[in-house]
């Protein structure tokens, strides 16, 4: 039985003109020990999954599908059994520690306090416990008495990822648990997930919008785009030959270090990503997708296998053509890219009717 | 937990406009786009335009007072009804001490109340934002005597202070504007201060400098006009309290003996036992006005904030 | 990042703007000092005769005051005494009384404390309450009863909410008859140090306080409730409850107690409006206290008793604005070694 499992899950918020789709039916499923990473750009709804796991969503959010923590709904469980299970199974770790911290309390009596609500244990045995729990996060114990503001941000961060290991949950959930960091510091609390991930035998669902930290983080990955999952596989695999386009642009957004080839061309996509008010028809990806075709906005998309254990939501996987995800070279930004380099996308319309199919605005390198 | 992203679109200019135009047209422009944005927005405030209405009755009857009923209604010795009598056909809030119709007092009275208003707040946010905007743009030694200067008027508790001031100077309607205004510049200082501080520290204030920009240019051109939306929202909480402290003030017999305001009918009607004989319908419609007059400023103070802040709207 | 040597840096870093703020808090009062001793010396026309202005009084009497102005000697040696009597205790005379200010003073301190004391308990406890339910219920028909009427309480005026009420439940209205007493202290012939004594000042305060209470519930409640929304829309509320936190606790080990942080503070910056709330509402209830006094004060205009009420009332507010700056200090710790 796995770990996690999550059944075409559906999460809408409220809103004036009607609720907005931020999740759009996810399946996810995570074993015993594994490390997933969930990729994607801001807006795409890999927070509200991480929130959603343990029902921590705003009240008003609206909910559908399920969510089997070792077999149970959490959507679905009475709020005692809930609470029980919140930090015990399952912990999160959010991301910017200085607000997810209460700023006026002990570092030491949060985490404290997170083991005292589900065990009955005395504070002094508690004291002990957060010493332990600190050194396994590369902190001192004498730092338990410190305030959050007196910490920096990288101990912070170790601050919250010991805190959630207090009731030694089997699964670990990291919201963007580096954004905002030094590169240095990002690497050691990778470095730090990696360590507890292996030695407790915990389950790590890492989530973040910087693919290259999957890539050497994680067993297998997840992208998803407008609410959906797009791609899902191994992490070399994945990094290395996406079978998505957004995959692969993503992917390539990240400069190869020591190549001046990547150097003078950077590349990325255009546009910005969709408005889960005012999605695009069919593949929400089409009108930044420089391989769509003309059934792309008409398509009734859904992750078809492109491999073994591998899946991707585009028509040219479906058809049994991946290649043709990398006919076109990736698009450089910028007015000066030479022309010979901006090739035309396939079945667009007209030459030079600049019209690109679809609905959501778009700003640079597109024709 | 992430918020959909919305994407406003860049305004373009009127298309009304001559192509060839200055700066100087293009900022009247476009600041009359703000605004125009800023009313739109402001529309949509269901208590802002409630206020509004409020507001915009009580100066027109203000104003218009004189047509309907002759000063004559307030001359003592002229008053035709029984005194103290409860309210009747020929006097519809009844009469006050004297005899004089309790309507024409409140509806004249509101005359002085709202200009002692609204001549105090002008004061106050005049002498507020001056001191503001020096202390913010000059900085180090006069921002720092200036703001002692302000903290020890914040310090000082108002009605003690005004009644010391008020008693020396003597009651006059002139008098009485200037106490409240010097009593109650402090809070329009400090804000305007922020955010005089704020706009000084950017980096375009900076080049302006470079280019040879002097003092008077970089306050009148750049900080008055990012300080003047912060200066309206105050201004207009600052009139509500300024009607609220010369309320105040008359009824403790410092208002201007020669006029009529909200504040001295309370006065009279207390010291004359207006409250032992039970004459509500002297005490009710003055407290009325003053507690509407005072709701309508407060809820369009309110709504201009949260045009101007966004993050306050649905609170 | 505070090691243990730069924490003992941040200890005097902290004294040192306490040290800041006590300096100032003693610059205010000299001011006072100073603003008192000019007020009535550097307005135009003769202090004298301003001073007797509503009144009929014979030319050598205007003469005697001049001198007791000492206004024949030079300004910085008027100055000098004048200082060195106020540090005495010496206030002046009261024209009114007849007597050394600072004795009428202490007379009439006791039942302005007592009134602004209850009232002060009475709104804080009862408004806080309402604005962290309004809050936490935000939108339901308590809040929106409880907003409304925060808004039309701040928008009256106190004296008038006062009379309103002496009216209505002291003197009586039609045929229902009064039940409080409709001014004053104590009944006349009462032993105030007997039970039915003190039971007689409870009478007698009720609707004062009453007032004042409802007068300033609206600040309390308004400023909690604003003060916990911005709370309630923290990250570090979604790990308490991510922990396994019930929510009632949530608010109340977390919310709530960093909500409170401005609004305790704001107990005591309050003291201003509360001391001129207490002038009008002692005036109304005829209540013994500085309140009413000042109002005596400023009718006739006794001076010497203006400027010394003038001077308790500034030192009073000083010294609980530092006590508000000390309790910040204190509460939040982000303050204490920043």
């Amino acid at each position: 039985m796995a770990l996690l499992e999550v059944r075409d899950l559906t999460v809408s918020y409220p809103a004036r003109a009607g609720a907005v789709p931020a999740v759009r039916g996810v399946d996810l499923t995570l074993d015993a020990g594994e490390t997933l990473g969930l990729a994607g750009e801001s807006g795409c709804g890999k927070s509200t999954m991480a929130a959603a796991v343990l029902r921590l969503l705003p009240p008003g959010t609206r909910t559908s599908g399920s969510v089997l923590l070792e077999g149970e709904d959490v959507l679905t469980m009475r709020p005692g059994r809930l609470r029980a299970v919140r930090w015990t199974e399952a912990a999160v770790v959010f991301q910017g520690a200085m607000h997810a911290l209460n700023p006026v309390r002990r570092v030491g009596d949060q985490i404290t306090e997170a083991i005292q609500l589900h065990d009955k244990v005395g504070d002094r045995q508690a004291a002990t416990r957060v010493g332990e729990l600190l050194e396994q996060v590369g902190l001192p114990a004498r730092r338990a008495p410190s305030y959050p503001h007196e910490l920096s941000g990288g101990q912070r961060q170790r601050v919250m990822i010991a805190m959630a290991l207090a009731c030694s949950p089997r699964l670990l959930i990291a919201d963007e648990p580096t954004t905002a960091l030094d590169v240095m510091v990002q690497a050691q609390v990778l470095a730090l997930l990696e360590e507890l991930g292996r030695e407790l035998g915990l389950a790590l669902l890492l989530i973040t919008h910087d693919l290259s930290v999957l890539a050497s983080t994680c067993e297998r990955i997840a992208v998803m785009y407008a609410g959906r999952i797009v791609e899902q596989g191994p992490a070399d695999k994945v990094f290395e030959a996406p079978a998505h386009p957004y995959t692969r642009a993503l992917a390539e957004a990240f400069p190869t270090i020591g190549d001046p080839a990547s150097r003078r061309n950077p590349h990325g996509l255009g546009g910005d990503p969709p408005d889960p008010r005012d999605l695009p028809s069919g593949c929400e990806f089409h009108p930044r997708c420089p391989v769509s075709i003309a059934e792309c906005p008409t398509l009734d998309v859904r992750l078809w296998p492109a491999g073994p254990d591998r899946a991707a939501a585009c028509v040219h996987v479906r058809d049994g053509r991946p290649e043709l995800v990398y006919q076109v070279p990736p698009r450089p930004v910028g007015e000066d890219a030479p022309v010979h380099q901006r090739a035309v996308p396939l079945d667009r319309g007209p030459e030079g009717s600049g019209e690109p199919q679809g609905g959501a605005p778009v700003r640079r390198g597109m024709p | 937990m992430t918020q959909p992203t919305t994407q406003e679109p860049v305004e373009a200019l009127p298309p009304s406009l001559p192509p060839q135009l200055g700066p100087r047209q293009i900022a009247r422009a476009r600041r009359r786009q703000a605004a125009a944005r800023a009313w739109r927005e402001y529309r949509r405030s269901l208590e802002g335009m409630i206020g509004l209405g409020i507001l915009v009755l009580f100066i027109a009857v203000a104003v218009l007072v004189p047509l309907f009923i002759p000063s004559s209604e307030l001359d003592v010795t002229r008053a035709t009804g029984t005194p103290f009598s409860p309210p009747s056909a020929g006097f519809p809030l009844g009469t006050d001490e004297s005899g004089r119709s309790v309507l024409a007092l409140t509806l004249w009275g509101s005359r002085v109340s709202l200009l002692v208003g609204f001549l105090a707040t002008v004061i106050s946010v005049v002498i507020g934002s001056v001191v503001g905007i020096a202390a913010g743009h000059f900085g180090r030694w006069t921002d720092s005597v200036l703001m002692r200067v302000t903290d020890w008027f914040l310090v000082i508790p108002f009605l003690p202070l005004a009644i010391v001031l008020a008693t020396v100077l003597g009651p006059s309607l002139a008098n009485i504007a200037f106490v409240i205004g010097i009593t109650s510049w402090p809070g329009t200082a400090r804000i305007v201060r922020a955010q005089a501080l704020a706009v000084t520290s950017r980096p375009y204030i900076e080049r302006a400098r470079a280019l040879g920009a002097g003092d008077w240019h970089l306050i009148t051109r750049h900080i008055l006009p990012n300080v003047v939306p912060l200066i309206f929202a105050n201004t207009v909480l600052i009139v509500a309290i300024a009607i609220l402290s010369e309320t105040t003030l008359a009824f403790l017999g410092l208002g201007d003996p020669l006029r009529v305001s909200w504040g001295s009918m309370l006065d009279a009607a207390f010291t004359q036992g207006a409250a032992s004989i039970g004459a509500w319908w002297y005490l009710v419609p003055p407290g009325v006005a003053i507690l509407l007059v005072v709701l309508a400023f407060t809820m369009v103070g309110q709504a201009l904030e949260a045009v101007l802040n966004p993050r306050l709207r649905g609170r | 990042m505070a090691t243990a040597a730069s924490r003992s840096f941040s200890l005097t870093a902290g004294h040192r703007r306490l040290g800041a703020k006590l300096v100032g808090a003693l610059l205010s009062l000299a001011f006072v000092l100073v603003f008192n001793f000019f007020l009535f010396r550097v307005l135009p026309g003769d202090p004298a005769k301003n001073l007797t202005r509503n009144r009929l009084v014979p030319a050598e009497q205007v003469q005697v005051l001049r001198e007791s102005f000492g206004l024949g000697k030079p300004l910085h040696e008027q100055f000098i005494s004048y200082v060195g009597d106020t540090l005495r205790g010496d206030l002046g005379i009261s024209y009114k009384f007849r007597r050394p200010v600072s004795e009428v003073i202490a007379e009439r301190i006791w039942p302005t404390v007592l009134l602004l004391g209850v009232s002060t308990m009475l709104s804080t406890v009862i408004g806080l309450w309402i604005g962290i339910k309004g809050a936490w219920q935000r939108g339901s028909v308590f809040d929106r009863v409880s907003l409304g009427a925060s808004l039309a309480l701040y928008a009256m005026p106190e004296f008038w909410l006062g009379i309103l009420l002496l009216i209505a439940f002291g003197v009586g209205v039609g045929s229902f008859p009064g039940l409080f007493p409709t001014g004053g202290l104590s009944s006349p012939n009462t032993e105030l140090a007997s039970l039915a004594g003190l039971w007689d000042v409870a009478r007698h305060l009720f609707l004062p306080c009453l007032t004042l209470t409802l007068a300033y519930i609206a600040e309390y409640a308004l400023v909690m409730r604003s003060s916990l929304l911005d709370e309630l829309g923290e990250d570090y509320l979604v790990t308490a409850r991510a922990k396994g936190l019930r929510e009632a606790l949530v608010l109340r080990r977390h919310a709530v107690p960093n909500a409170l942080l401005p609004t305790t503070t704001l107990i005591f910056l309050n003291l201003g409006f509360v001391v001129s709330g207490a002038i009008t509402i002692e005036t109304v209830y005829s209540w013994p206290g500085l309140g009413l006094l000042s109002y005596e004060a400023l009718r006739t205009p006794d001076y010497p008793l203006l400027q010394g009420v003038f001077l308790l009332f500034s030192a009073a507010v000083i010294v609980a604005n530092v006590i508000a700056d000390l309790l910040y200090a204190y509460l939040d710790p982000r303050v204490r070694s920043g």
